[in-house]
């Protein structure tokens, strides 16, 4: 252990911590701004100053490790000046138009001027305006509002390897923006949006869709309906100050019904529905021939890469639309006619953790008839957290609600759609009894679990020994797909997802989402299946019964023309 | 005799571009006494010497030495930084120009003594005729066998590589100097980790000056103790000055540590021309203090100049006359640094354009009394909080001259009427 003194009090704390960490173990909170967990450590912002004995200058607590004997002061009033200071010359570069901008009380640059108690700027503003980049359906970026820390370069580059984002530029005409090009269209961006979720201002945020879909919801000839992906019961909560790991389910369904969405349903229900036609897909692959290994295509994000970065190898991937566009034109179509309601006068509203999903829901492929979108509006979970605020809804206080019908018995399997691996378990699930003809004695395939950036999983089908892998973010998901471009995966079925831990810790999730938030969104995924009646798709008695009322058969005719898409090499 | 010529002894006597005459002046004779030398001893030898960095910082180099050696890496990396671009510095041009041998001899000593076994020399982009001497010398020491696989026969490898800058000035800042060789925007990292620890590429890397570099040959020459009697206590043996300004006879000299700063103007310098007044006295470069004429009985050694808290040690003397305007300097100053911020940490890149804006106001005489506050104010934050040695060094001058010569501030003060 290592003694310091911090602000006159002696603490002990094991070697090699930084000055930050060593600070907080102790009940001592140092401002930081650049600063992000499970990021690299920049140290560019300078907040985290703190005075250190003998040390000619401040120094960082974020970047310092602590040392034997060092005392430091993290409150003395050459810090706090020199804290204010930085302060102030960010704001004089930055859009400061606070009340009218999306981040309004939840801006880490906002509650950093109030802490240090910042009620005038010394220093005039130097900011020049810049055109904002809203040439996508998912992500806005104002540079106006960039503080250049550094944190969405650091998001993209080294956790996503996509490094889309760069700072460009020198001294003061330093940028944060695409690298080449001026707009994210110009660029291989996958819409992701986890530099959207780690941005501390609103320098880059989701498009917000939450006006769309309030106009809607008071349009009285439209019959607004609203799919709820896996991810969110067990996220939505913390856009309400409840603390992570917990699972809201109940309560998100009274919210969206006191919206006033006229059904409330489960994008559970069409996790089903995907396991059943990508698991016979697979199935039909293996038997006759087809591409192997197959790649999962329920991510947005990884699709649009595996578009941009491997245009032709796009025939591994599952013609499997997501479970947000099967549920769309399930929606449009097999909904409509049992209400008897005109597929034009249905509004789809998707709740997705995910600003990728924004991007899927526009695309041309995804339309029941020409100029009917399956899915009309997509919501992160920030978005609809924001819109429950706005309706005045006590979230905490709501009565537990029920999901309507007709899709309104889901399983296990789904509900871990949003975790990392939990698309493979479900599919083995599924796949496992389909082809061996008895059941599992174990439904919990755990090695295909947790955060570990690629996982791998062996399982006996048919007598033959398969091999499975899941990779999440990008960068893991480039390693399996040049392995099967090189001619050496082992694998016969690959689950991608784009962002780190899954959906659960997707680009549209509450601001914070850190790796060990991500492990206990997990956790409560996990937990939520195992106590699910139903812990297998194929058991899923709708789902029966919607074959047999309506789809017939898994990769039938209809099936093809409702649920599968294809894909397109992207050409710059 | 106020000069003393030891590193520059060599200058107008040998032909740069002959290896020859480099030879026939005792040249690489330190390397082969070294070569035969245990490598710890050199180390000694130069811990002995006191010798400390001439790149402006005034690091004991033994130290650095020593952190190299240590390290168990199998690549280690020893890079002599040539990156001159603070402004008033040409000492390293006329080391590079006039003697390219000695500071190449001095880092084969050094690569040998710390187990290094590949070198750069990274030289400011400016310099074409630094840059094809240093090239020539290399390949010419390399023909000679004192690069390259088993030097004189003694089984070390080394071999020197010649990079070139593109303009930055922030690229002699030594983390952002192994970016640039590493192929990245000249921009700083965090430390720690050190260079020494984890530099070029990773691996363990020590990073000298020119100047430094020259030093070596001669400890080994020498020896340590002797080295050590040249000079004062705390600063060993000689120190190029780079002498420009209003002076007569402007240029490189070569002193011992220990002389005054009026000296080297009065005497080698031959003093301010047309019998004009001194007014003030830039030390180091546009990053030094601003010192006024009484401060001039000033002894040129590093102790006298941490005072200023600044990297002074490089040797600049930059004489002004009693012609300029204070705040017109400190505006060039200021417009320099700003546009060489390369704009990572908030201080720099933000505070130069609020500083600038601050100077402006006391050149134009639309100054108040918040204004000084929040000048001074800044230009501490910037000095105590910057990421690297740009953004600390750059406000020095105006924080020296608010000692110095706060009676202008207060003039255009109150020639605005205040506040």
């Amino acid at each position: 252990m290592v003694n310091v003194k911090i602000n006159n009090r002696d603490v002990s704390v094991a070697p090699n911590t930084t000055i930050l960490d060593a600070a907080k173990a102790n009940g001592i909170d140092i401002p930081t701004l650049c600063y992000y967990p499970d990021l690299n450590i920049n140290s560019d912002c300078r907040i985290c100053s703190v005075e250190v004995e003998g040390a000619r200058n401040l120094l960082t607590a974020c970047s310092t490790p602590v040392k034997e004997g060092m005392v430091i002061r993290t409150n003395s009033s050459k810090v706090l000046n020199a804290r204010r200071t930085i302060t102030e010359l960010i704001l004089a570069n930055h859009d400061t138009n606070c009340t009218a901008c999306v981040k309004n009380m939840k801006c880490e640059l906002q509650s950093l001027a109030n802490q240090l108690g910042i009620d005038e700027n010394r220093f005039p503003s130097v900011l020049k305006q810049q055109e904002v980049d809203d040439h996508n359906p998912s992500i806005y970026r104002n540079p106006n509002r960039c503080i250049k820390c550094g944190r969405c370069v650091d998001v993209c580059k080294d956790v996503e390897g996509t490094h889309v984002l760069e700072t460009m530029y020198r001294g003061h005409d330093v940028e944060v923006t695409p690298k080449y090009g001026k707009y994210l269209t110009e660029e291989d961006c996958t819409f992701c949006g986890q530099c959207s979720s780690v941005c501390p201002v609103a320098a880059i945020t989701e498009k917000d869709d939450s006006i769309r879909v309030l106009d809607a919801l008071n349009n009285p000839n439209k019959h607004v309906i609203v799919q709820v992906a896996p991810s969110i019961r067990v996220s939505i909560g913390e856009e309400f100050g409840e603390a992570t790991g917990g699972e809201w389910t109940g309560k998100l369904v009274t919210a969206l019904r006191n919206l006033g969405f006229d059904r409330v349903f489960d994008t559970d229900f069409t996790a089903d529905l995907t396991i059943i036609e990508e698991g016979h897909e697979l199935l039909h692959r293996v038997k006759t021939g087809g591409t192997l290994p197959m790649m999962t295509s329920c991510c947005p994000g990884w699709i649009n890469y595996a578009e941009q970065h491997y245009p032709d190898m796009l025939g591994h991937l599952s013609t499997c639309k997501s479970p947000q566009q099967m549920f769309g034109s399930i929606a449009k179509t097999y909904y409509a006619q049992t209400e008897k309601i005109a597929p034009e006068d249905l509004f789809v509203v998707s709740v997705m953790p995910c600003t990728a999903k924004k991007y899927e829901a526009a695309r041309e492929e995804m339309q029941v008839n020409e100029n009917i979108p399956d899915v009309d509006a997509v919501l992160t979970t920030r978005e609809l957290g924001k819109m429950v605020r706005q309706m005045g809804i006590n979230f905490q206080e709501l009565e537990d609600g029920e999901f309507d019908n007709p899709f309104g018995i889901t399983t296990g399997a789904a509900a871990i759609f949003g975790a990392t691996g939990g698309v493979m378990e479900a599919a083995l699930r599924t796949v496992y009894e389909v082809v061996n003809e008895k059941p599992l004695e174990t439904l919990d395939f755990k090695d295909v679990r947790g955060m570990q950036g690629i996982k791998e999983a062996e399982v006996e089908l048919g007598g033959a020994k398969v091999r499975v892998a899941v990779a999440h973010t990008l960068k893991h998901a480039k390693q399996l797909t040049d392995q099967i471009k090189a001619g050496e995966s082992p694998y016969a079925f690959i689950e991608v997802m784009t962002c780190p831990g899954g959906c659960i810790g997707g680009g549209g999730q509450p601001y914070g989402t850190t790796n060990q938030k991500r492990q206990e969104r997990i956790n409560a995924t996990y937990q939520l299946d195992s106590e699910m009646p139903i812990r297998k798709s194929h058991e899923n008695p709708y789902i029966t019964e919607i074959y047999s009322k309506f789809l017939k058969e898994p990769l039938g005719e209809r099936s093809h023309r409702l649920l599968h898409t294809h894909y397109k090499p992207r050409v710059k | 005799m106020l000069e003393k010529k030891v590193l520059s002894k060599r200058f107008g006597l040998v032909n740069p571009l002959s290896i020859k005459d480099y030879i026939e002046h005792d040249g690489y004779k330190n390397l082969r006494k070294a070569l035969q030398m245990e490598k710890i001893t050199i180390i000694d030898e130069v811990e002995k010497s006191k010798l400390r960095g001439r790149g402006g910082a005034g690091f004991p180099v033994h130290i650095k030495m020593m952190g190299l050696a240590k390290e168990a890496s199998e690549v280690k990396y020893i890079i002599n930084n040539a990156d001159e671009g603070e402004p008033g510095n040409f000492k390293d041009r006329a080391l590079l120009e006039n003697d390219p041998h000695q500071t190449i001899e001095g880092m084969i000593i050094s690569a040998y003594a710390t187990g290094a076994s590949k070198g750069y020399i990274y030289i400011r982009g400016e310099y074409n005729r630094a840059i094809s001497i240093v090239k020539w010398a290399v390949d010419q020491a390399r023909d000679m066998g004192f690069l390259g696989e088993n030097i004189l026969d003694s089984g070390f490898d080394f071999d020197i590589e010649v990079r070139t800058g593109a303009g930055a000035y922030v690229v002699g800042e030594e983390f952002a100097l192994l970016e640039s060789i590493e192929g990245k925007s000249g921009r700083t990292r965090v430390k720690p980790p050190f260079p020494t620890e984890k530099g070029l590429f990773g691996k363990p890397t020590l990073i000298n000056n020119v100047e430094t570099f020259c030093n070596i040959p001669v400890i080994i020459e020498s020896g340590g103790k002797a080295y050590a009697k040249i000079g004062t206590a705390s600063s060993t043996g000689t120190k190029l000055i780079s002498l420009s300004g209003n002076v007569k006879n402007p240029g490189v000299y070569e002193v011992p540590f220990g002389v005054t700063l009026r000296d080297v103007i009065d005497i080698l310098g031959g003093g301010v021309p047309e019998s004009r007044k001194l007014k003030m006295v830039q030390l180091g470069g546009a990053c030094g203090p601003i010192i006024p004429e009484f401060m001039l009985d000033m002894k040129i050694d590093y102790d006298r100049f941490e005072e200023f808290e600044s990297k002074t040690g490089a040797g600049a003397i930059i004489v002004m006359d009693d012609r300029h305007n204070l705040f017109e300097i400190l505006l060039r100053i200021v417009e320099f640094f700003g546009h060489e911020s390369c704009g990572k940490c908030t201080p720099c890149r933000e505070g130069h354009v609020q500083l600038e804006r601050l100077v402006k106001r006391f050149l134009h005489k639309e100054s108040t009394p918040k204004d000084l506050l929040s000048l001074e104010s800044l230009a501490r934050v910037m000095h105590q909080t910057s990421l690297c040695g740009l953004g600390q060094s750059s406000p020095i001058s105006l924080i020296s001259t608010l000692g110095y010569f706060r009676d202008e501030y207060h003039d255009r003060i109150e020639f605005s009427g205040g506040e």
